[in-house]
């Protein structure tokens, strides 16, 4: 039970910081700074070069090592203190409403990137904020499209058989025939390649949901199929009740169970879909950050050796999915419990 | 016979339905090849227009894809109009060198699998039990993308295997048997990806069915006549296991295919995966559709293959 709110609270919390991007952001995701390519995490001081002791921590500002090339010292003549709920870059706290609160930041010239700049100059704490609204946004759609779908065709298929069964679940084993990255492949073929931002991630959306709706139909059509041979339902039946009411009332309820631990397993699978696709260059492009993006920098093998923190997208990556693995598994437990 | 022809018949009956879905939604794509021309000013829309009567592309779809379907039944895979080759010869190299990271993929994979699962529910509920389950759900929450960059960042840092390609570029004035190994080397990288990233779910499926199987009856009476443990293992619990192991191979073989298409990108196997997504860029139909029924196909030929080998193995479904 403690377990299971203390993964509902993380994940909450996950999804809150991604929300508030704007406002937990020091920076604006696709402001660049093209004096600082791949700086490295700032680091937070307490005690400055004369060894005197601050409370509130300081960040000083990089400047371009002079013997190292594509390395950076800290300019030490000049603390810069990190303040909170600081004016800064605009940004929308929801459409049409702007805002230029942030949580934190320093006085310019220096830059507070926790962690670090991509080879852009742009900061990457904030890219990952911004990036997550993307890649977690994607998610979440897609699930609801992909299970609207799946419930919709399940249920008819389930409950109606015959032939409207048989149409259903070989459209559903068409789809399954094809891997689904292949699958995801042809469909994203299907869209234009170049478009804005907006459309691309609906588009995107749209594309994850349809390659996915076989799966969840498949499993509805199971439970609705033992579902209307339930003994209460036949009495309903018996009584006169007509197809409608039994689904909304008898039928579909039932189906609810699947429907969430469904929905906990697939909003990982299509953050990671859009993180595939993005990552190859056939998602999200720039400069709008996503996570998968922001991955596909590793490519280059150099980025790839010498700079930590372009791995961080993945680590929230894993971070959200392995918190919906657990909170899945977990309520399918109870209900498993519940039910016995 | 007639299971096996009727099985063979409606595989074939799902192959033209993969094509008719690819076809048709590959269709539905605005734009072409020639389209995606234009970003160069220097081509006219007359040129454009030109090439797209030269090509056939102004027929209807019906028509295009009825002379597909008959060249395509004839081993006629199209022209690639990027490679400005017949596909043909671009794809079965493609395709044999997805092959040559997939099949031992797979083969590792069981023969790791088996005995691991079998071992990790012997020891059930004790803490063998525990740590392999918390190895393996990590590992298979862990995204294919991150353990195919992490394993290449390792290669890249220390050195000891080879990156990208399948060869060194010196191999061709090397000896068959040094060229092998030099293949080998090549393919280590990708193929532990492979592995890393399919094993976890195989060994928890394989302890899943195998601990079911050791619960039924037969076995348990098994055990009360006091057999031999390896015996009522290979005997006993292994044929009744069987059923769901064989056609979860059959359903491995998809994520396989789309791993793999990653992990080749990822690490420059000159697979069917980069060149799809270079086809996928340039609008470059034929390859895309060629790619993706050659992938339809290699995936209903295996669960072919396991439904068949489900036959032979479990007497049950043979009444």
């Amino acid at each position: 039970m403690k377990r299971l709110g203390l993964i509902a609270s993380v994940l909450a919390s996950l999804h809150l910081l991604v929300l508030l991007a704007g406002f937990v952001a020091p920076y604006d995701p696709v402001e660049q700074t093209r004096t600082l390519p791949f700086a490295p995490p700032a680091h937070l001081h307490f005690v400055d070069s004369r060894g005197q002791f601050h409370l509130r921590p300081f960040v000083y500002a990089l400047v371009p090592d002079s013997e190292n090339f594509e390395s950076y010292v800290e300019d030490t003549t000049q603390r810069f203190p990190v303040q909170f709920m600081v004016s800064g870059s605009a940004y929308n706290v929801l459409p049409g409403l702007e805002s230029r609160l942030h949580l934190f930041g320093v006085h310019a010239p220096a830059r507070v990137s926790l962690l670090g700049t991509d080879g852009l100059g742009r900061d990457v704490l904030s890219r990952l904020l911004h990036g997550g609204r993307m890649s977690i946004g994607a998610g979440l759609i897609a699930t609801l499209c992909a299970l609207l779908v799946g419930m919709g065709l399940g249920t008819l298929a389930g409950f109606f058989g015959g032939r409207v069964d048989a149409a259903v679940m070989r459209l559903a084993d068409l789809f399954m025939a094809v891997p689904w990255l292949y699958l995801l492949f042809a469909v994203r073929a299907a869209l234009p390649l170049h478009l804005d931002t907006r459309a691309t991630f609906l588009l995107l959306v749209a594309v994850l949901g349809i390659v996915g709706w076989a799966r969840p139909a498949r499993m509805i059509r199971g439970i609705v199929l033992s579902a209307r041979e339930r003994t209460f339902v036949t009495a309903a039946r018996g009584f006169g009740a007509r197809a409608p009411y039994l689904l909304k009332r008898h039928i579909v309820p039932q189906t609810l169970g699947v429907v969430l631990t469904q929905a906990g397993l697939l909003v990982p699978q299509y953050i990671l879909a859009e993180v595939t696709l993005s990552f190859l260059g056939l998602g999200v492009g720039e400069p709008t950050p996503s996570w998968g993006a922001m991955l596909g920098s590793l490519q280059q093998y150099s980025v790839l050796t010498s700079y930590w923190w372009m791995f961080t997208p993945a680590i929230a990556l894993v971070a959200v999915a392995i918190s919906y693995y657990a909170l899945t598994s977990m309520v399918h437990e109870r209900m498993r419990l519940a039910a016995s | 016979m007639t299971v096996v022809a009727r099985r063979i018949a409606s595989s074939i009956v799902m192959l033209f339905a993969v094509s008719v879905l690819s076809f048709g939604v590959l269709e539905l794509a605005p734009g072409d090849f020639f389209i995606e021309m234009q970003i160069d000013a220097h081509v006219g829309s007359q040129t454009v227009e030109g090439l797209r009567t030269q090509y056939g592309l102004t027929q209807s779809p019906v028509v295009r894809y009825v002379q597909w379907l008959r060249s395509f039944v004839q081993g006629d895979l199209g022209f690639s109009l990027a490679h400005r080759a017949p596909v043909s010869t671009v794809i079965w190299t493609r395709a044999a060198n997805t092959l040559l990271l997939t099949v031992p993929a797979m083969l590792v994979t069981w023969c790791l699998a088996l005995p691991l699962g079998i071992w990790i529910a012997r020891h059930r509920n004790r803490w063998v039990d525990r740590i392999c389950g918390g190895v393996t759900s990590t590992l298979v929450a862990l995204p294919d993308l991150l353990v195919a960059l992490l394993l290449l960042l390792l290669a890249l840092r220390t050195g000891l295997f080879p990156t990208g390609g399948m060869f060194s570029p010196d191999a061709n004035e090397l000896s068959v048997g040094s060229r092998l190994l030099d293949l080998g080397r090549h393919a280590f990288l990708p193929l532990c990806a492979l592995i890393a990233t399919t094993l976890p779910a195989v060994v928890r499926h394989v302890r899943a069915s195998v601990i079911e199987a050791a619960e039924a009856p037969a076995v348990q009476a098994a055990r009360a006549y006091g057999i031999a443990r390896t015996r009522i293992t290979s005997r006993y619990v292994l044929p009744l296991a069987a059923n769901p192991l064989v056609s979860l191979a059959g359903l491995s073989i998809a994520t396989l295919l789309s791993t793999s298409l990653l992990i080749e990108v990822v690490m420059s196997w000159p697979g069917l995966g980069p060149l799809l997504v270079e086809a996928l860029l340039a609008k470059d139909v034929h390859v895309v559709l060629s790619a993706s029924m050659l992938a339809s196909a290699l995936l209903v030929i295996g669960n072919l293959a396991a439904d068949l080998a489900l036959y032979a193995v479990d007497p049950r479904i043979r009444v």
